[in-house]
């Protein structure tokens, strides 16, 4: 069996955020307690839409050491493939659900001094796990967030609430922008900068960081990738034996599962590795659009992201 | 069933001794008549009723003995429990881990009973009913692994995971096969690897770092790793290498039945919820050829894979020299026969020693 291990759950809470966004709670079906995570940790959830099943990665927001029920938050996408629509329209409290143990690709390094955080959007999500773990253990933190504007601001309230001295909001609509520069050079030394947002933030925080001389290792960052709808493709796994057809709303990997095919993953948004996968021939153009491979891997036509990445053109012969 | 707790020592007089259950329970570990490293790992969950794969941390007739014995080693020399100070949380992580599966494991030996963050902690065999307060160092005679770790057969190493690598930043290594916790703490994956000859080219170090970044929560792995000892040892430290090291001068053709050892790691890896650590824990398990060679399988097979084994394996794992005495010993177990496949005894079903 493929990816992390499965929990039975029940939704037992939807709460409205804002338009944009909803909080669902999970509780575990047999009553029992949840496994504790770290903060940052995602978990998958399987959403059976009709007759095509998506999984899907949403950090984990309550606090790691609660072990009665997880919660979410799922910003609607109106142009995506239809998972935070699936989520939005379709669940409702009582409904019965599969979860995957957390996973964590975004965990602190706890040998920071202190942890600064910058979150863009629905991209809150992860820091608000951890900072209820560094507000558990002590650990110094600070959090700048950007949003579009009040009304979209998820979480706002609660943590300039409960923190007034660490949280920091920043609206868009009111041309406030996070002065990244002088934020990273009034750091300690010692501290760890982590984002998480829209891909253009992570870019800029990255080469910001890259540019005052910050080490590599104290830059960590988190996107998740929903995979894009693109135009269908066919494709030959030449270890199954079977020629599969990837539909235009769908994933190669969703495509591979759906054809009964046991593919590996993890995260299911590009950042993992555990998906990648062999091409033994193709004719055409790869649409490569994970964080994993590196750009001669994306160059050669050697290796594919099926989570998230898509193929136009004649042939592609996977090693799968 | 309830264990019999051996009164033995692992040093001195070495009365170490296994007992038939303690060897038909071994783990052997080729499962053909080769042996070469290999990514040799698979999901730990449960095996054989009985068997040392069964339990999350098997616990057998040694244990008393065996933690006797980690005491004095850390008596004379502290540093083989170190904990860099961003691994406290990972130490609580595997007090939990070891409190819960083995009082779930082993309901008649350990207890463990939890209100929020006041728990009580039950060890019949070595007698110890303390409470304490989860994540409060304070309220516990050491720190949580130091704790936890003089209460568990075999050694842990602590890994922090992060760049893409794990770190040795914890352990409690007081029976180990000649490594060093003082000389590899802080130490990553491919530099405490380093000694290891022929795996490195082989390109099985990056393929376990990235099998082992990708383990999961509730989803456990396990690989075995041999070596040979002469003596019950369980401290064969760099450290204490004046001590050990002259013994395997002391084998005689009359003496190695007894004295020689198979020295056998079960070797876990669990992923550390709170921490996002990954804890290794190491269990030792020793078996003298005498007591193997009552397995015909297991003698037939041993001989084989000792015989073909690559000098420069055979040069790391220091029996290079007692190479051939071993053979002579071995041989006569050997009687040509063909073996079947995997590490289990198959007692009933192989045939007796055709010589
Ligand atoms: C994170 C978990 C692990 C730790 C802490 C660890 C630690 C060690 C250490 C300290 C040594 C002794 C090196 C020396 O001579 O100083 C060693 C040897 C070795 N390790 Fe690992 N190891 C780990 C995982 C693995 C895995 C997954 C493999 C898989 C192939 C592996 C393969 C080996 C091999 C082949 C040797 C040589 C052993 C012998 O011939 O006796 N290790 N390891
Ligand atoms: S599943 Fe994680 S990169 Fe594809």
């Amino acid at each position: 069996m493929s990816g992390a291990e499965k929990i039975d759950v029940t939704v037992t809470e939807i709460v409205p955020v804002n338009a944009l966004v909803k909080r669902f709670k999970f509780e575990r079906r047999d009553g029992g307690l949840l496994p504790t995570f770290s903060g940052g940790a995602h978990t998958v959830v399987e959403m059976k839409d009709g007759d095509i099943t998506r999984l899907n990665p949403y950090s984990l927001m309550s606090d790691p050491m609660d072990q009665s029920a997880y919660t979410i938050s799922v910003r609607r996408d109106d142009e995506g493939r239809g998972g935070s629509l699936f989520m939005h329209n379709k669940v409702s409290v009582g409904d019965e659900m599969v979860i995957s143990y957390p996973v964590n690709l975004f965990s602190l390094d706890l040998r920071a001094k202190k942890h600064l955080f910058l979150a863009g959007g629905i991209g809150i999500t992860p820091f608000l796990s951890q900072i209820k773990q560094c507000e558990r253990l002590g650990d110094a933190w600070e959090l700048h967030y950007a949003c579009r504007n009040a009304a979209l601001g998820s979480y706002v309230d609660e943590l300039t609430a409960a923190h007034p001295f660490e949280a920091h909001v920043y609206y868009d609509d009111e041309k406030q922008v996070i002065a990244l520069e002088n934020l990273l050079n009034g750091q300690p030394i010692g501290t760890h900068v982590y984002v998480c947002g829209p891909k253009g933030m992570i870019t800029w925080v990255r080469a910001t960081a890259e540019k005052l001389g910050w080490p590599r290792e104290a830059v960590h960052y988190e996107e998740f990738l929903a995979p894009q709808p693109g135009k269908p493709f066919e494709v030959r796994l030449a270890v199954s034996n079977k020629t599969i057809q990837v539909g235009k709303d769908e994933s190669l990997l969703e495509a591979m599962e759906r054809s009964g095919v046991d593919a590996p993953y993890l995260c299911r948004g590009g950042a993992c590795g555990q998906c990648e996968t062999r091409v033994i021939d193709y004719a055409g153009a790869f649409i490569h659009r994970d964080h994993w491979l590196e750009d001669d891997e994306h160059a050669s036509g050697e290796k594919i992201m099926p989570c998230v990445s898509r193929f136009e053109g004649k042939t592609l012969v996977l090693d799968r | 069933m309830t264990i019999q707790f051996n009164d033995e020592t692992f040093r001195g007089d070495y009365s170490f001794k296994n007992s038939d259950w303690a060897i038909q329970r071994f783990p052997f570990p080729f499962h053909e008549d080769s042996y070469m490293y290999s990514v040799n790992m698979e999901q730990h969950r449960g095996g054989p009723k009985g068997s040392i794969y069964e339990k999350r941390f098997d616990v057998d007739e040694h244990y008393l003995a065996e933690m006797r014995d980690r005491a004095m080693v850390l008596d004379d020399d502290p540093l083989r429990c170190q904990s860099l100070p961003h691994m406290t949380l990972a130490g609580w992580d595997l007090l939990e881990l070891i409190m819960v599966s083995k009082s779930e494991d082993y309901p008649d030996l350990f207890e463990l009973h939890r209100n929020g963050d006041q728990w009580r902690w039950i060890n019949k065999p070595m007698g110890i009913d303390d409470s304490f307060t989860f994540l409060d160092a304070a309220t516990l005679p050491y720190g949580p692994m130091e704790y936890i770790t003089r209460q568990a057969q075999g050694d842990f190493a602590v890994l922090d995971q992060r760049d893409d690598n794990l770190w040795m930043d914890a352990g409690m290594i007081t029976t180990q096969a000649d490594w060093s916790l003082d000389f590899d703490i802080g130490m990553n994956f491919f530099e405490w690897h380093a000694p290891v000859p022929l795996a490195h080219e082989k390109g099985i170090f990056v393929r376990a770092l990235k099998f082992l970044l990708n383990i999961q929560q509730g989803a456990p792995a396990r690989r075995l790793n041999w070596t040979m000892t002469v003596n019950p040892l369980l401290d064969t430290s760099p450290e204490n290498y004046h001590k050990w090291g002259v013994q395997k001068t002391e084998i005689t053709p009359e003496n190695i039945g007894s004295k020689q050892h198979l020295r056998v790691e079960l070797q876990t890896f669990f992923r550390l919820p709170r921490s996002n650590a990954l804890v290794f824990p190491i269990r030792c398990y020793l078996c003298n050829f005498q007591d193997l060679m009552s397995m015909p399988k297991w003698g037939r097979r041993l001989h084989r894979v000792i015989r073909d084994l690559p000098e420069e394996l055979a040069t790391y794992k220091g029996f290079i020299d007692n190479r051939p005495m071993m053979l002579d010993y071995l041989e006569k177990f050997d009687d040509g026969l063909p073996t079947s496949p995997g590490i289990w005894p198959e007692f009933e079903t192989e045939p007796p020693l055709q010589k």
